[in-house]
């Protein structure tokens, strides 16, 4: 009870804080921001007060997993991810039809695009990230959490920080540099919280009951201890005022875009890739009930893909300002990365070895299978884009943008939707999911929505790219730029289909998952039959005893 | 799950050792990621070559950075690329491809990813400011294929930048060479350089190259379309390529 009082304190306190920084602010977004954290402060206060008896009286069970953050990131994951896919296809149609900005500043695609890719890869994702590794870093040590009062504040302090993020967007505070534009406040909580997971995931590993750490931990480890050094490092920046919202960056120029882009490719290549393969190495064993092809495999492939992955910054700015040496050392480690990414899709496809008919008959294997198929092509896409020829037609095109959807809705989305289907029946003790037949309705709405998406955006990039280069016989350029807008328009529209087909699969996952958590079942037939037909299935008669045969008869030969 | 070997460890190192200890395998993964980082971002700072010597580039007058921060908010960096590169098509359609020390004082940097929009670098001087107001207004009405969100707001909100004084120190904590005196200026600059007819001779001795006008062309306050239009017209104007024309002589 004191513990409880001195934090609810604790809260109060930080509630007076944020309120005077409010009265004080510079400017009315970050009075907003300041209101919006006070207002957390309180809800934190009065749930410690509220709860602080029933804490005190459950304790803790050590006997049981804490699964309780689990379950709130898998409803926080599946509202996070429709937002942003929402989010997406809303600006996909933005581009299609300029008249949905609205005239209103809050809704005008500059600010909302940072909306949707945040949404997706930090709300929709790292929530994932978030209870996948709360969950896994349990089972694997068989050892409950460590520091549950911390792994909560986790899990809400990461929810304040998506709501801070996202609000700031529509008010126009931001850093302007991709994927990381919260502003310096917003970052600085960031680092609170991130640490703050790094000592639950650590504290838990350390008090593991298992001699070894299993594989799937040490790509969460590189993924939280990486991503802290390129956040703290990429947002280095002054602040006008300490309780004014803008800061300046410090760095400029070249070093800023070389830094800004060391972030921005390791943001996919730890946050999107190294955390989902930890989900990779843990879900796709255990579904499909094989043990992981091979262990030798996940060393190589873990250390040289989190040291190749780090110098591949620099293919963002192939022919820019940016010195040729470090152009070229980023094309070639790209390349070389194409190997250590090919070899974690090979050491999950492989996995299902000898329960490959499970992709017939197990619609979650078959959503990883796939996931690790987008894996495998865009893994591949990327060194190829990062050859600068290639890249001198690819780059500023809507192929890049082709490219990273693959990854993301087909990598990304895909294992994580996989991972939301194993665990729900597990987290609320269900006998199975809601529905088995809807997740092959999912499969193929995304599927058909990632087809639409990503060949739609080769052809405009394509196109695009050729036009803007494109000369006639009397040696001028043939096309204004507007021009090359306008022949893309068809494509747009194809995008905007994908995205709607790929929003449509995720309504029918979250529809599944809701159900799930309310208990209830599907009467639905199963997804394999047991061919069985009654008539058949008894001896044949004998031929001599047989009635006088109707004329045509087969009769048995002599 | 995974199949650890079961055979007892080997003499002299094996990968168990880091599979059995959580602090080891953390540092040698920070270790491995920060190599990259090292090698190729930390000789940008001190290898001189990296930002060429280029005469005309000069910070941010306190107006053009307001606009240049209305820039960033409105996230124009989505759509618009500011790094024309050295192929000839670029460089016919925008101009002389972009030098290093162009954004030698741009914190953050603005160079861009994509090309929804044209690139912008050097997009100062190429149109009216009137174009410009009616473009930002309405995007459609002077391009009619293009997808730009409208700006209309931008004229009605007059330019609220803050403390420009503070604004310009900060970027002097982080190596923009603001003098005293431009800091101290700052505020009378903002609104002198977006009045018509003020006598600026003063601020383009600090700012060479400095435009000052009504650009919005609404002498009643100043906007921040004032602050967005002085920004975008000085883009890419502050170098003179001129001076670097071909060198070889005609034998």
């Amino acid at each position: 009870m004191p513990a409880a009082l001195a934090k609810s304190g604790g809260l109060f306190l930080a509630m007076v804080v944020a309120l005077v920084a409010m009265a004080q602010a510079q400017d009315t977004a970050f009075a907003i921001h300041m209101a919006i954290m006070a207002l957390a402060a309180l809800i934190a206060a009065l749930a410690v007060i509220a709860t602080a008896d029933v804490n005190a009286r459950l304790g803790h069970d050590e006997s049981v997993y804490d699964d309780a953050p689990i379950r709130w990131g898998v409803i926080a994951t599946t509202f996070w991810g429709v937002v942003g896919l929402l989010a997406g296809l809303f600006i996909a149609l933005q581009l299609a039809y300029p008249v949905l900005n609205f005239n209103l500043e809050y809704t005008t695609f500059g600010r909302l695009r940072p909306l949707h890719t945040s949404a997706v890869i930090f709300a929709f994702g790292g929530n994932a990230l978030l209870c996948t590794s709360f969950f896994v870093v349990q089972r694997t040590c068989r050892a409950r959490l460590a520091f549950p009062g911390l792994a909560r504040f986790v899990f809400w302090g990461y929810q304040l920080f998506i709501v801070l993020a996202a609000t700031g967007y529509l008010l126009g505070v931001t850093e302007a540099k991709e994927y990381a534009e919260p502003e310096w406040y917003v970052d600085l909580w960031l680092t609170v919280v991130w640490v703050s997971y790094l000592i639950v995931f650590g504290g838990t590993v350390i008090k593991r009951r298992e001699p070894h750490i299993y594989v799937a931990n040490w790509f969460y480890l590189a993924f939280i201890i990486t991503v802290a050094m390129l956040h703290l490092i990429n947002n280095l920046s002054l602040p006008v005022s300490l309780v004014g919202a803008k800061s300046y960056s410090a760095f400029a120029g070249v070093q800023d875009a070389l830094t800004q882009w060391w972030y921005g490719h390791n943001a996919v290549g730890f946050f999107l890739t190294a955390g989902f393969l930890a989900m990779m190495y843990y879900f796709v064993p255990k579904q499909a009930e094989r043990p992981v092809y091979s262990y030798r495999l996940s060393i190589i492939h873990f250390w040289s893909l989190i040291f190749l992955y780090i110098w591949a910054g620099p293919h963002h700015l192939h022919y820019t300002a940016l010195p040729d040496w470090a152009q070229s050392l980023g094309m070639v480690f790209s390349i070389m990365l194409w190997m250590p990414s090919w070899g974690g899709m090979i050491n999950g496809l492989m996995t299902l070895n000898g329960a490959w008919d499970k992709i017939r008959t197990d619609p979650i294997i078959r959503m990883m299978v796939l996931a690790l198929a987008f894996y495998g092509m865009s893994t591949f896409e990327g060194p190829m884009m990062s050859i600068k020829s290639v890249n001198s037609l690819s780059h500023y095109t809507d192929w890049t943008i082709g490219h990273v959807h693959s990854g993301a809705l087909g990598w990304n989305g895909m294992i994580t939707f996989a991972c939301m289907y194993y665990l729900a029946p597990r987290l609320w003790n269900r006998q199975r999911l809601y529905s088995l037949r809807l997740i092959n309705w999912h499969f193929w709405l995304a599927t058909g929505g990632i087809v639409f998406y990503t060949a739609s955006m080769w052809v405009a990039g394509i196109t695009q790219g050729l036009m803007w280069r494109e000369y006639g016989a009397d040696g001028y350029l043939v096309n204004s730029f507007a021009e090359t807008v306008a022949a893309i328009h068809p494509m747009f529209l194809l995008r905007a289909f994908g995205g709607l087909l790929y929003l449509s699969g995720a309504l029918v996952f979250a529809w599944n998952i809701a159900m799930t958590i309310a208990g209830r079942i599907r009467a639905e037939a199963p997804m394999t039959e047991t061919p069985y037909d009654a008539r058949a299935d008894r001896p044949l008669p004998d031929p001599a005893s047989a009635p006088a045969s109707a004329p045509g008869a087969l009769q048995p030969a002599e | 799950m995974a199949s650890h070997p079961q055979t007892p460890p080997k003499e002299g190192f094996s990968h168990r050792t880091l599979e059995r200890n959580i602090t080891l395998l953390g540092l040698c993964s920070l270790v491995a990621v920060a190599i990259g980082g090292i090698v190729e971002i930390a000789p940008l700072f001190w290898v001189d070559s990296t930002i060429e010597k280029v005469e005309g580039v000069r910070p941010y007058t306190p107006l053009e950075l307001a606009g240049r921060n209305i820039y960033m908010r409105e996230g124009c960096y989505v759509c618009h690329s500011q790094m024309v590169r050295p192929f000839k098509d670029e460089v016919e359609r925008y101009g002389h491809y972009s030098l290093a020390a162009e954004s030698m004082y741009d914190h953050p940097f603005q160079w861009g990813s994509k090309r929804t929009g044209p690139d912008l670098a050097r997009v100062g001087g190429r149109y009216s400011d009137e174009w410009h107001k009616e473009h930002l207004k309405d995007p459609r009405a002077v391009v009619p294929e293009s997808i730009m969100p409208p700006y209309a707001f931008l004229a009605e909100k007059p330019l609220n930048a803050g403390d420009m004084a503070a604004h310009l120190k900060a970027l002097r904590a982080v190596g923009v060479p603001y003098t005293d005196k431009d800091i101290a200026a700052a505020n009378a600059d903002l609104s002198l350089q977006a009045t018509a007819d003020a006598d600026a001779s003063d601020l383009q001795a600090r700012f060479p190259k400095a435009q000052a006008r009504d650009f919005d062309g609404n002498p009643a306050m100043v906007s921040e379309l004032d602050a967005l239009i002085a920004y975008l017209q000085m883009l890419g104007t502050l170098v003179d390529f001129k001076a670097a024309q071909a060198q070889e002589q005609p034998k």
